[in-house]
């Protein structure tokens, strides 16, 4: 493997130099702190839009691979490299970071320096998730990722902040550790292999020759998996997500929302399908009901929230929701929706996000009922807000509808019911984000300060009119990203059919017949594989 | 061929109309705001005009179809943003941009004095542009483009009074209505694309016509499609059971409910079946629900009709019923009657919602028609283009509504498809049609004034809300003489031009009722015959019971107090939807979803077990003492363990 570019190692670090800068800058000298932050975090962003050069659609496979020796005694490697599904993460996480740092401008007053450089650890580490490609810098990066979340929480949010980054960390601790045994675990069996790595596409490849015994493939798809679902979060696991959104502060929310979660479909596109694509088949219709309970069930939740940011936050769980179903019903359609539509929700929730964290400063309260009206008061701030919720409630010719209406194409190509459950989001949607803009921005203003709100202020158009103009930009132009996911997502579907067709084989054999019957022969079938698995393990 | 070739002009206008009104507007006089909307919608009707020149001349037997670029691609769906116009297409771009045009100018004296000004003729320009996609989209998708768009808009600008809260609820009653109905539309698109492979119309239609009819009985494939797609033009065009957002959303500025809710948007689910008339034809079951639902709600509304006394909600309710016709005529297989209704019906309903809007500014605001009696003397234009108008909404022989509705009843009697009693459903209606209308007008013109003449100064509107006024007028008396019957002496343009689209779906049904012999021109004279006089008995009633007797209005709904009430209240079906529907979803939600299931069940395990290794690990409680030194000291300890376990694995 060459090691031609290095502009991953080049996106993943330049963060932390921008960090190291801002340390070398006095506490209390805030404005240069702010510019540096930003300046670094836009620099990152034009950065980023390299890759969309050096990236070659037509090519499969991982590219701008960057290939060292790291510790050689454990097998760990330096491995980097993006596909047609990393490639858009990382763009999207260098876009809401400069947002991130703009939105905190005025509203961060303590510990300021800290504040920004805690953001750029946490860009390093999202852009490094997205970047690894070796089991173990993939949970070094993933590790250093929550430590900033949880500060950015705990120090910087308001309201229950403690509990509430408690909850997130406690949460998403409990994921890493099935993580790590899961990669430990392979890295095992790669050992008895007589091969011993943490190489990412040497794993893949050696997972594919050789069968696991279906309980152990079971095991360790689900270790991946729960990390990967209580960072999405899936329905019953996303408890944690209200809570740390709603006390977060607003960088942090957008973050949160914007990228974090992506971390859980990004995994389990990452690892559950192209690692262990049998299991994958054999649990889809149970991951894809999670996931369309967490549809309906979230959306109807936040239709009853008081609190805007709640329900904002579980939007998200529905929105996700869409996305887990796009990935699991195995469909190229369904998947390039899935991943374009994690691509909008970063923006779209983002979005979201940041109009409620400028309506925070403004009055120190996200609860629905101390607003009212705004739309008299501040016109161009709650007509952003409007846009931002059409592109969340999927308003064709915005960014949400493309990667809905491509997961429910290919959806109901596999289950036409599934499809109709998820299409009942949309109506939904509608119900509870226009009821919210209603009690924010309409009727009339019931309490005297919100009549001299001022309105959005330049720094903060800028941030929106950003926001706004990738939504439609997104909504309109659909092609020139999907274009770049073909390639990707067609070999992992090759991939995941090789696993539909060995699970075809050996568990659908019979399914006229009894319950125990494909138990015993499944069993059977185990007992032979665990054999050849020996048999190939010591040579 | 310059606008042939380049159809993106006609939706380009309007966008660029909204997008400098949107931007620029706030801090511009109106007459800026004038030059940048009005005129954008002023060029695509002129545009229209050049293109309607090069069709003609062209007189293609294909749809022009012209492609643009991929708007969305994955596997093997795929979507154009391609524009295509044919002969229906040109019908409905006519009335568009023609009553477009008119309403926007009308609003230049309208709106004058409302806040917000630029924001009114932003939206109505953004409206228009998404409108214009509607009906000139070449695929499913882009359809419901359009679809949606138009959607936004109305919810917009039926929320335009956004202070008042019967407005912001109106429009969010609008959209989420329409949505649900938009549910089964995008059913009905993903089950097209699964069938046909596309979601273009050449290539639906073209597979279509080769797939077997099927029977009223056994639905298969086209039906179900047919079904689901008319279900969203259930929502969109306010039928039964959907149609509750229609009339709140006269909580709108009055042009908006002519342009929108009366002449344009509410028709788009006609425009629909209509367009998709291949699928249809071959699904008898959905031919039967869409006549059925057309007829049924054509009579339903007309009753509410009669005992409404908000002038718009009046008129709210006849649209209601007169988009009923129009889904009866393209239930029974005739669908360029039930375009041709849709035409006349732009004009004379348009005509009719600017005349009350008329009325009302007149009125300093006032609504309702019990304040109102004896205007005709000071708003005499008004008054004499709201009774051209009706006379033509009530079937008047030789006004445009006359030949349209006319063409549908006599379809429902006598075609290929005929149902005797949804015909009965279709008369019953036109005489109450006749009948409320006429009360809106004696109510409203006639009989002694009812306001307080001291206060209320009526003055007869401006130049620029009369002059559209006329013109509207004018088109009500002749714009039905397009589609002149033969036994008139006509030859019926309007249909043979519409031939090109319609004709295979024609020839299917004749084919399909092959004993079905095309009924002679007396009885064609029989029918109108029958048609006229139930109008003129309708016209009477309302004459006998609010200009001869106007003390009888009270007394009949104090004896038939139940009746009055169950009429004056819309049949309780709003409460109806609270009771059932939307209040225990609320409830439910809340009370069950959140705070049971969310808070108390899964968080409540979650946090009991947190609780619980807390009591159980009390030792380690200093584990999370928040010192940072302890903290390092259990990273490190982490590690070493970490690399022990390594270092044991690999050996």
């Amino acid at each position: 493997m060459g090691n031609a570019s290095y502009i991953l190692s080049v996106l993943t670090f330049f963060p932390l130099l921008g960090m190291f800068a801002l340390l070398l800058l006095k506490g209390d000298d805030h404005i240069w702190i702010r510019r540096l932050a930003l300046v670094t975090s836009v620099v990152e962003f034009l950065l980023s839009l390299f890759l969309l050069r050096a990236f070659d659609s037509g090519a499969v496979g991982y590219q701008l691979q960057e290939y060292y020796d790291w510790i050689p005694g454990l097998h760990i490697h330096y491995h980097m490299g993006v596909d047609g599904i990393s490639l858009f993460l990382i763009i999207l996480t260098t876009f809401l970071t400069p947002l991130a740092v703009l939105c905190s401008w005025n509203s961060i007053h303590e510990h300021v320096k800290e504040f920004f450089a805690m953001l750029l650890v946490l860009e390093m580490g999202m852009v490094g998730v997205f970047c690894a490609l070796d089991l173990f810098l993939f949970f070094l990066f993933w590790e250093v990722m929550l430590i900033p979340m949880y500060f950015l929480i705990g120090i910087w949010g308001h309201g229950r902040k403690i509990y509430a980054a408690l909850k997130f960390i406690l949460y998403t601790m409990l994921g890493s550790i099935l993580m790590l045994v899961a990669i430990l675990w392979l890295y095992r069996l790669s050992g008895a292999t007589g091969n011993p790595t943490f190489d990412l596409p040497v794993i893949q490849q050696m997972l594919g020759q050789i069968t696991l015994p279906w309980s152990t493939e079971l095991l360790l798809f689900l270790a991946f998996f729960l990390a990967f679902a209580i960072k999405v979060p899936l329905f019953p696991l996303h408890t944690w997500l209200p809570d740390a959104h709603t006390e977060a502060p607003t960088a942090g929310s957008v973050i949160l929302a914007g990228v974090l979660l992506k971390m859980g479909t990004y995994g389990m596109l990452r690892f559950c399908l192209p690692l262990f694509p049998r299991v994958s088949h054999q649990l889809a219709p149970e991951i894809a009901t999670l996931a369309i309970i967490g549809i309906v069930y979230a959306a109807l939740v936040a239709m009853v929230q008081t609190d805007l940011k709640r329900l904002v936050a579980y939007t998200s769980v529905s929105h996700l929701g869409f996305v887990v179903l796009g990935i699991f019903v195995f469909n190229p359609t369904a998947m390039e929706g899935a991943i374009y539509q994690m691509l909008n929700h970063g923006v779209s929730t983002g979005m979201l996000f940041l109009v409620c964290g400028m309506l925070y400063d403004r009055r120190h309260t996200y609860e629905m009922k101390e607003f009212g009206g705004l739309a008299k008061s501040m016109p161009v701030l709650c007509g952003f807000f409007l846009f931002a919720c059409l592109s969340s409630l999927a308003l064709p010719m915005l960014n949400g509808f493309i990667g809905e209406f491509m997961i429910l194409i290919g959806a109901f190509d596999k289950h036409p019911a599934w499809a109709a459950w998820a299409a009942t989001g949309a109506i939904l949607s509608a119900v509870y984000l226009l009821w919210a803009y209603q009690q924010v921005a309409l009727e009339k203003i019931t309490v005297e300060k919100n009549n001299s709100l001022p309105d959005a202020s330049p720094r903060e158009r800028v941030i929106l009119i950003a926001g706004s103009l990738v939504i439609l930009f997104m909504g309109i132009f659909s092609p020139m990203f999907t274009h770049r996911m073909d390639a990707t997502t067609n070999a992992l579907l090759d991939q995941v059919s090789r696993g539909e067709s060995a699970e075809a084989h050996t568990n659908r054999v019979a399914p006229a017949s009894g319950h125990a019957n494909i138990q015993k022969q499944s069993k059977h079938e185990l007992a032979m594989r665990s054999v050849t698995l020996e048999r190939r393990a010591q040579p | 061929m310059f606008i042939l070739n380049h159809l993106w002009i006609i939706l380009a206008l309007p966008l660029a109309g909204f997008t400098i009104s949107l931007l620029a507007g706030r801090h511009w006089p109106h007459k800026y705001v004038n030059l940048s909307s009005v005129t954008a919608v002023v060029l695509a009707f002129i545009a229209y005009c050049e293109l309607a020149r090069e069709f003609v001349h062209l007189a293609p037997q294909q749809p022009w179809i012209q492609s643009y670029f991929t708007w969305m691609t994955a596997g093997n769906f795929r979507v154009d943003f391609a524009l295509q116009v044919d002969q229906l297409t040109m019908v409905m771009l006519g009335v568009v941009t023609f009553v477009g045009m008119l309403i926007h100018i009308y609003s230049t004296g309208y709106m004058a004095h409302e806040e917000g000004y630029y924001r009114f003729f932003a939206e109505m320009n953004l409206f228009m542009f998404f409108m214009l996609t509607l009906v000139m989209a070449a695929n499913l998708v882009l359809l419901f483009v359009g679809w949606e768009g138009v959607g936004l808009c109305s919810y917009l600008l039926i929320s335009f009074f956004f202070q008042k809260k019967s407005a912001a609820d109106a429009g969010k009653k609008a959209f989420i209505t329409t949505r649900i109905g938009d549910f089964g539309f995008t059913l009905g698109i993903l089950l097209a694309f699964w069938t046909f492979h596309a979601v273009d119309y050449k290539t639906m239609f073209a597979q279509a016509a080769n797939m077997a009819p099927e029977g009223l009985h056994n639905w298969g494939l086209l039906t179900s499609i047919c079904l689901l797609l008319f279900a969203g033009a259930v929502g969109k065009s306010a039928q039964l059971p959907l149609y509750v957002w229609l009339p709140d959303a006269m909580e709108g500025p009055t042009p908006v409910s002519a342009l929108i809710h009366a002449a344009t948007m509410v028709t788009a689910g006609v425009y629909m079946v209509s367009r998709m008339h291949v699928l249809f034809s071959r699904a008898p079951a959905a031919m039967l629900a869409v006549a059925i639902v057309g007829a049924v709600t054509a009579l339903y509304s007309a009753t509410i009709g009669l005992a409404q006394t908000d002038i718009k909600k009046v008129l709210a309710y006849s649209t209601i019923s007169q988009l009923g016709y129009m889904f009866l005529g393209c239930g029974v297989g005739a669908y360029a009657a039930g375009i041709f209704h849709l035409m006349t019906h732009a004009f004379f309903k348009g005509l009719l919602f600017l005349a009350a809007g008329s009325v009302i500014h007149a009125m300093g605001g006032e609504q309702d028609m019990r304040n109102m009696g004896g205007l005709w003397k000071k708003i005499p234009w008004t008054y004499a283009t709201m009774l051209i108008a009706t006379l033509a909404i009530s079937g008047a022989p030789f006004f445009a509504g006359f030949f349209s509705k006319d063409e549908i009843l006599f379809e429902a009697y006598a075609g290929p498809n005929a149902n005797h009693l949804l015909y009965g459903f279709g008369i019953a209606g036109a005489l109450l049609t006749a009948c409320y209308m006429f009360r809106l007008i004696f109510l409203t013109f006639h009989g002694k004034p009812r306001y307080d003449e001291h206060h209320v100064h009526v003055h007869e509107s401006p130049k620029t809300m009369l002059v559209p006024l006329v013109i509207l007028a004018i088109l009500s008396i002749f714009g039905g003489w397009v589609a002149l019957p033969p036994y008139w002496g006509g030859a019926n343009y309007f249909d043979s031009f519409l031939g090109p689209v319609f004709q295979t779906s024609s020839e299917l049904a004749a084919k399909l009722h092959p004993d079905w012999i095309e009924p002679a021109h007396s009885l064609e004279l029989q029918m109108t015959g029958i048609a006229v006089g139930v109008a003129l008995i309708g016209f009477l009633i309302a004459w006998y019971v609010y200009v001869l007797k106007p003390e009888l209005p009270k007394r009949i709904a104090q004896s038939f107090r139940p009746i009055h009430q169950l009429l004056l209240q819309k049949y309780y079906v709003d409460e109806l939807y609270e009771a059932v529907i939307i209040g225990p979803c609320v409830w439910l939600s809340r009370n069950v979803l959140w705070k049971i299931i969310d808070v108390g069940l899964i968080d409540g395990t979650v946090n009991g077990l947190a609780f619980l290794s807390r009591g159980v690990g009390g030792s380690l409680r200093h584990i999370q003492g928040g010192n940072t030194r302890s903290y390092a000291v259990w990273v490190v300890a982490g590690a070493v363990a970490v690399t022990i376990f390594f270092v044991w694995m690999v050996r």
